[in-house]
Order: C-alpha cells, then sequence, then structure tokens
C-alpha cells in the first residue's frame, strides 16, 4: 500500500543508470521481490533491455512509452545531478537516489528544483524504501523484510536491515522502511516522514534509527511534541562514542564543535516521551513490549 | 575539509575580498623572521584546523622584531586540543572600530544556502544566539543569483541603513563570497569578525570548509588537511575507498556499512571495552579488501582483539570468510585474535570456510560483542 507523502500513487518504476553492474543487478532483485520496474534509462544505450526491461536514451522517451511514476538512480556522483534533473523535469515522484558521493550543491540544486515541482527526493547516499509486501524502490536485501505494521525510518543502510531482521524475528513486519540517507544534505528528513506516518492507519509503531551529526532527530523530536504524534516512538543513534571532529563513514556522520552529538538527540527524544535503545537489539525488544507482542 | 585560515584567505582573495596582508611562515623560518617582516605591529595566528583560537591564546601582537621571535616561538610550542601548528599566519595589524559578522553555508535543515549575519562580531554565532543579538538568516537555492534586496538587508544589519554607497560596499563583499561558495564548492564560509574601512569590508579572519565530495571536480589534493600527516593505514584506506578512524583502545572494529561499524564501536564500549579503530569496508566487499582492511588495523593500532561485524546484503560471507582465512596465511595475524560475528548472504558458506579452520561464528551481535570485551 502506498504511504501519501512519501510514495503518493502506484509505483511505476524507471531505473536511470540500468546497464551498470549495480542498476542491473538491482533491477534484478527488485523484480523479483514485485517492484513494476517499467523501463530503464542509459543514455546511449536505447534499444537494449536489462533483466526484460526496456531501455531508453531519455526519460522523455521512456515516460512516453512505458509511463513510470517514480525513478531510482544508480548514477555516478558527476552525474548523479543531472539524471535526477531528468527525472524532476519529467514529473516522477519520488525519486530515489542511491549514488553516494555527491556534491552538497549538487545535491541542494536537486531538492530546490525538486520542491519547486512537488518533486519529492529521497537520499541521496540512500538504500530507498520498500513498503513490504508491495513494492521496493531500493537495495535493502529483500529476506530481511515482511509485511506488518512497524515502520522504520533511518539514515544507515546494514544497521536498518539487522535491526529489520530482530524485528521479524519477533514476529513483526514492516509497514515502510524509509532510508533517509547518510549524506549532509538529504531530500527527505525524519519529520517528513513522520508527518506521512501520523495518521498512518497501517502503522502501530516508529522505529527511528538515527546518527551523531547535524540536527534532524532533534527536528524529529520536535516534531513528535508539537504535531501531538501519538504512535509509540522508539528510537536508536549510532556514534555515541565517536570522536569530536572525526567524520565516520557518512558525509553526514560528523560531531563538529559540540554539535551534533548522541547525547543531545537521545536526550530530545528522551524529552517527548520516546523509548530509547541504547543497542540495536533492544529496538525489536522494546516494540515487542510497547505492542503487546511476545 | 576544514581549511587553515590562511587557505581560506587565499580562496577569498582570488573572489575578490580584501584580507591584511600577511605571510605564512614554518619552524624553518624563525631565523630570518627579521628578513621577512619589515613594518609592525603584526598579528601572529597559530593555524589550527577549527575555530575559537582566541580563546585558545593562539593569536599574539608583536610590536617589533624580538616580539615577534618570542610569539612565534611561543606559539609553535602551543598544544590545543592535542595538536601543535605547524604554521603561523602573520599578518598587518588592521586598526578598527566595530566588528561584524557574516557566513554562507550549505545549510542541512534549511536545504538552501544559508547567509548570517550579525552587527556584532567578534564572539561566535551561537553566543550572538544566546546573547539575543540579531542575526539576519536568508536562505536562498543555489540558483538563485542574490539580488540587491539582499544586500539591502545585509546593509541594514550592519549599519542600520540602505544608503546606496553603504550598499554598493556591502554587494562588493556578498557577491564574491557566493561566488566562491558556489566556484569552490564550499559548506562554509564565515567571516569572523569582519571590518568596515570606510573604502570597503576586509577578512580579518576566514573559516572555510571544501566539500569532500567535491574532489571529482576541485583539486582538493593541494590543501593541507589532504596533506596532514596521514598514517599509513589512512593513507592505504583512502586508496582503497573503505572509512578508517584509528581510535584509542585495544579492540579493532571492522564491519560493513557505517550505522553498523558506529552501533558496534557503541556496543564494544557498552560492554566495557575500548574500539582501537572504525573500519568500514562499504558494501560488496571483496575477499581481497576484507584482507586489506584487517592488515591496515593489525599492523597500525596493534589491537587485542579484532572483532569483524557483517550483516551481509550485497557483501558475500564467503567473500568475508576467505578474506579473513587470507589474512591469517598471509599477513600472519593469530587467529585467536579474531571475534567474528556473520549473518546474511550465504552465511552458510562463509561460516564453513571459517569453522574448518577453527574459528567460531557468532550469529548475534551482542554475545559476540560480550566475548570480545572478555580479557
Amino acid at each position: 500500500m502506498i504511504l501519501p507523502g512519501i510514495i503518493d500513487r502506484e509505483v511505476r518504476l524507471l531505473v536511470q543508470g540500468i546497464t551498470g553492474r549495480q542498476g542491473r543487478f538491482h533491477t534484478e532483485q527488485m523484480l523479483r521481490y514485485g517492484t513494476k520496474v517499467v523501463a530503464g534509462v542509459t543514455p546511449g544505450k536505447g534499444g537494449q533491455e536489462v533483466h526484460g526491461v526496456p531501455v531508453y536514451d531519455t526519460v522523455e522517451e521512456a515516460v512516453r512509452e512505458a509511463d513510470p511514476t517514480a525513478s531510482i538512480i544508480f548514477v555516478p556522483a558527476p552525474f548523479a545531478l543531472d539524471a535526477a534533473a531528468e527525472a524532476i523535469l519529467n514529473g516522477l515522484s519520488p525519486v530515489v537516489v542511491i549514488t553516494e558521493g555527491i556534491p552538497a550543491l549538487d545535491t541542494l540544486r536537486m531538492v530546490s528544483m525538486a520542491s519547486r515541482r512537488g518533486v519529492r527526493i529521497i537520499g541521496p547516499n540512500t538504500p530507498g524504501v520498500i513498503i513490504p509486501g508491495y513494492t521496493k524502490i531500493g537495495i535493502m536485501p529483500n529476506q530481511y523484510f515482511s509485511e506488518g505494521r512497524v515502520a522504520i525510518v533511518s539514515r544507515s543502510g546494514t544497521l536498518t536491515y539487522e535491526i529489520s531482521k530482530q524485528l521479524l524475528d519477533r514476529g513483526l513486519g514492516q509497514r515502510i522502511v524509509v532510508g533517509v540517507g547518510g549524506d549532509y544534505v538529504i531530500g527527505t528528513s525524519f519529520v517528513d516522514v513522520l508527518k506521512a506516518l501520523k495518521d498512518d492507519e497501517r502503522t502501530d509503531a516508529v522505529v527511528i534509527i538515527g546518527e551523531i551529526g547535524g540536527d534532524d532527530e532533534e527536528r524529529a523530536a520536535r516534531y513528535i511534541r508539537e504535531s501531538g504524534f501519538d504512535k509509540p516512538v522508539v528510537a536508536y543513534i549510532a556514534g555515541r562514542t565517536a570522536p569530536e571532529g572525526k567524520r565516520m563513514g557518512h558525509a553526514g556522520a560528523i560531531v563538529s564543535e559540540g554539535s551534533g552529538t548522541a547525547e543531545s538527540k537521545i536526550q530530545s527524544f528522551k524529552d517527548v516521551g520516546a523509548y530509547i535503545a541504547y543497542r540495536p537489539s533492544e529496538v525489536a525488544q522494546i516494540v515487542a513490549e510497547v505492542l503487546g507482542v511476545e | 575539509m576544514f581549511l587553515l585560515e590562511h587557505e581560506g584567505k587565499e580562496i577569498l582573495r582570488r573572489y575578490g575580498v580584501r584580507t591584511p596582508r600577511g605571510i605564512v611562515v614554518t619552524r624553518d623560518d624563525l631565523d630570518r623572521l627579521d628578513s621577512l617582516v619589515e613594518e609592525y605591529p603584526v598579528i601572529v595566528k597559530a593555524q589550527f584546523l577549527f575555530g575559537g583560537r582566541g580563546k585558545a591564546g593562539a593569536v599574539k601582537k608583536a610590536d617589533n622584531t624580538e616580539e615577534l621571535r618570542e610569539v612565534a616561538e611561543k606559539l609553535f610550542q602551543l598544544e590545543v586540543r592535542g595538536a601543535r601548528p605547524e604554521r603561523l599566519l602573520i599578518e598587518e595589524f588592521v586598526p578598527h572600530e566595530e566588528e561584524y559578522y557574516i557566513s554562507i553555508m550549505a545549510s542541512k535543515s534549511d536545504k538552501s544556502l544559508l547567509l548570517l549575519a550579525s552587527r556584532y562580531g567578534g564572539v561566535d554565532v551561537e553566543e550572538l544566539a544566546r546573547m539575543g543579538r540579531h542575526i539576519l538568516r536568508i536562505s536562498l537555492s543555489p540558483d538563485e543569483v542574490p539580488m540587491d534586496n539582499v544586500y539591502r538587508a545585509v546593509a541594514k544589519t550592519f549599519f542600520g541603513s540602505v544608503e546606496r554607497d553603504l550598499v554598493s560596499k556591502v554587494a562588493g563583499l556578498v557577491k564574491p563570497l557566493f561566488e566562491a561558495v558556489l566556484g569552490e564548492d564550499l559548506l562554509l564560509v564565515e567571516i569572523n569578525p569582519l571590518v568596515f574601512l570606510g573604502d570597503g569590508f576586509m577578512a580579518l579572519d576566514a573559516k572555510v570548509i571544501v566539500d569532500d565530495n567535491a574532489g571529482f571536480r576541485r583539486d582538493v589534493t593541494s590543501f593541507y588537511e589532504y596533506n596532514r600527516s596521514m598514517t599509513e593505514g589512512e593513507r592505504i584506506a583512502r586508496e582503497t575507498g573503505f572509512a578508517y578512524v584509528p581510535l584509542k583502545g585495544d579492540i579493532a572494529v571492522i564491519g560493513n556499512g557505517a550505522g553498523l561499524v558506529m552501533a558496534t564501536l557503541d556496543l564494544v564500549k557498552y560492554y566495557g571495552g575500548e574500539p582501537a579503530c572504525f573500519l568500514d569496508v562499504g558494501g560488496g566487499a571483496s575477499a581481497d579488501r576484507i584482507a586489506k582492511a584487517l592488515e591496515v588495523v593489525y599492523k597500525e593500532v596493534s589491537p587485542k582483539k579484532i572483532f569483524i561485524n557483517i550483516f551481509a546484503g550485497i557483501t558475500r560471507c564467503d567473500e568475508v570468510a576467505k578474506g579473513i582465512v587470507e589474512a591469517v596465511d598471509r599477513v600472519g595475524i593469530p587467529p585467536e585474535m579474531f571475534v567474528i560475528r556473520l549473518v546474511g548472504t550465504l552465511e552458510d558458506v562463509g561460516r564453513e570456510i571459517l569453522e574448518s579452520r577453527g574459528f567460531r561464528v557468532y550469529k548475534d551481535m551482542d554475545e559476540a560483542a560480550k566475548e570480545v570485551v572478555k580479557a
């Protein structure tokens, strides 16, 4: 089932950069998952097929021939802005940007162009979005997700799979899992996802997997209070022991001059009544307790 | 990448922002300072890779050669946050009255370029906010060219006036700042203090951060931070493309995915251990890459234990297992040093490879963490 605010309409997916190694591999994985992948684009490779999906030279042509609604981008960083712009100009939404290493200015350009046209950007540097039992626009391994009523929003990839699997081990499936991305600037924030989940009747609880750097978690906490968000929220923040001034793998994961610390984020969530997990394995445990599942 | 003040000022000058005349010296120049500096007084500033240097005593004034030598020697000995400066910036002393603040940053929360300006410079911007000082905030997208309204707003903030001449002086500052941000892929340019000298502005300080991700279209290899004394391991990590941060403890932590590795560090600490490093091998690592990562941590942080935590999606457990075996055979890492947690894609194959070599393979991250902290 779609989630208005994040995925507003039935997904017919376009894969940009479909003929690359990653594009090919994940197109196959998405098809296996049941995602309707209707077209691919790689300039200069029009006319080919990848796992039965027709490849076009331009997004405009793909839209005309195959009528996609959303796009996923596997294009290398130097060309990612151009590719995203092409998706935005053709009205596709959401545009899920998997690419890592995009300069912040390019992301700002992408996001401002998208917001003027009412397009949602998810990422960059994200594993994507999955709605178990319906669709996957992303690269997460299929086996760790299953239909259910817990929503996960995360800045991380593998840590999300880890926590998702532990939920499954307790019989808790997922309503939706949104990787917002590990970059410094991202198109969709925790707050954007919380807004979409607030009145979603299919969501019973929300797991937020945050990390050091920036203030997205603090903003999410403020939104929870100000909006009267009344679904239980379980938060885990990675990087409590990370040293100041060091970038911990993700472009956005850095504590600088005392800001962006895990303590500040944990405190903000505590202040609004969210449950705090101090170990990844506590997340599923807390969710199970809160929902009375055992 | 954080630039040294003098590097930031070089960029500003290139875009037409005035800075004090100055020279950069190293310890080797100590004996010939008198020939390098002719006019006094001068301001001597230790070049550290972080702000707040005034408070740290890293900025001194000198009125003559003797004082300069004395100050310079002292500053080279100054240790702030565990670092000593390798360079000093010696600048003409610029008499001024008012100090202003201006910055432009790629703002994560505003999803725009955010300009901040205040008529009260000299203290940091968080402090200004705490003091309840007015801070002008203007958000522009990178493809919106600033127009006169932006310059008027800044002039009003600085001078309480939108008199034409003042506005044009402001334009002569703000326009090049935006051009520098766009032209050099800056995440931040901050001038604090900024001073007004009647005929225009001058940047007395400069804090500039260049986007590391822009390396494919800008040369970032000449900056100090890029060339700072890196460990061999850090260099190999950069070349090989994995994220590696050496730390102070004795348990090396290696995993796939930044979030998972951070969480693993936290878990080690939670159970009473001290991580020796953060190492993220990234997605889909080959056996060779795993072996290389292991070699780096083994040789460089001399760990007591190596904690490998893999949750395999695109990564394959058989490749990880082969990498571990290779590291033991080729690099000579003692097998008893490893605590291995391995789940996900081709887990059974990986487990079999490792168990046939006598390794124990954990499924549960907590159990593995408890094992690794055992003395």
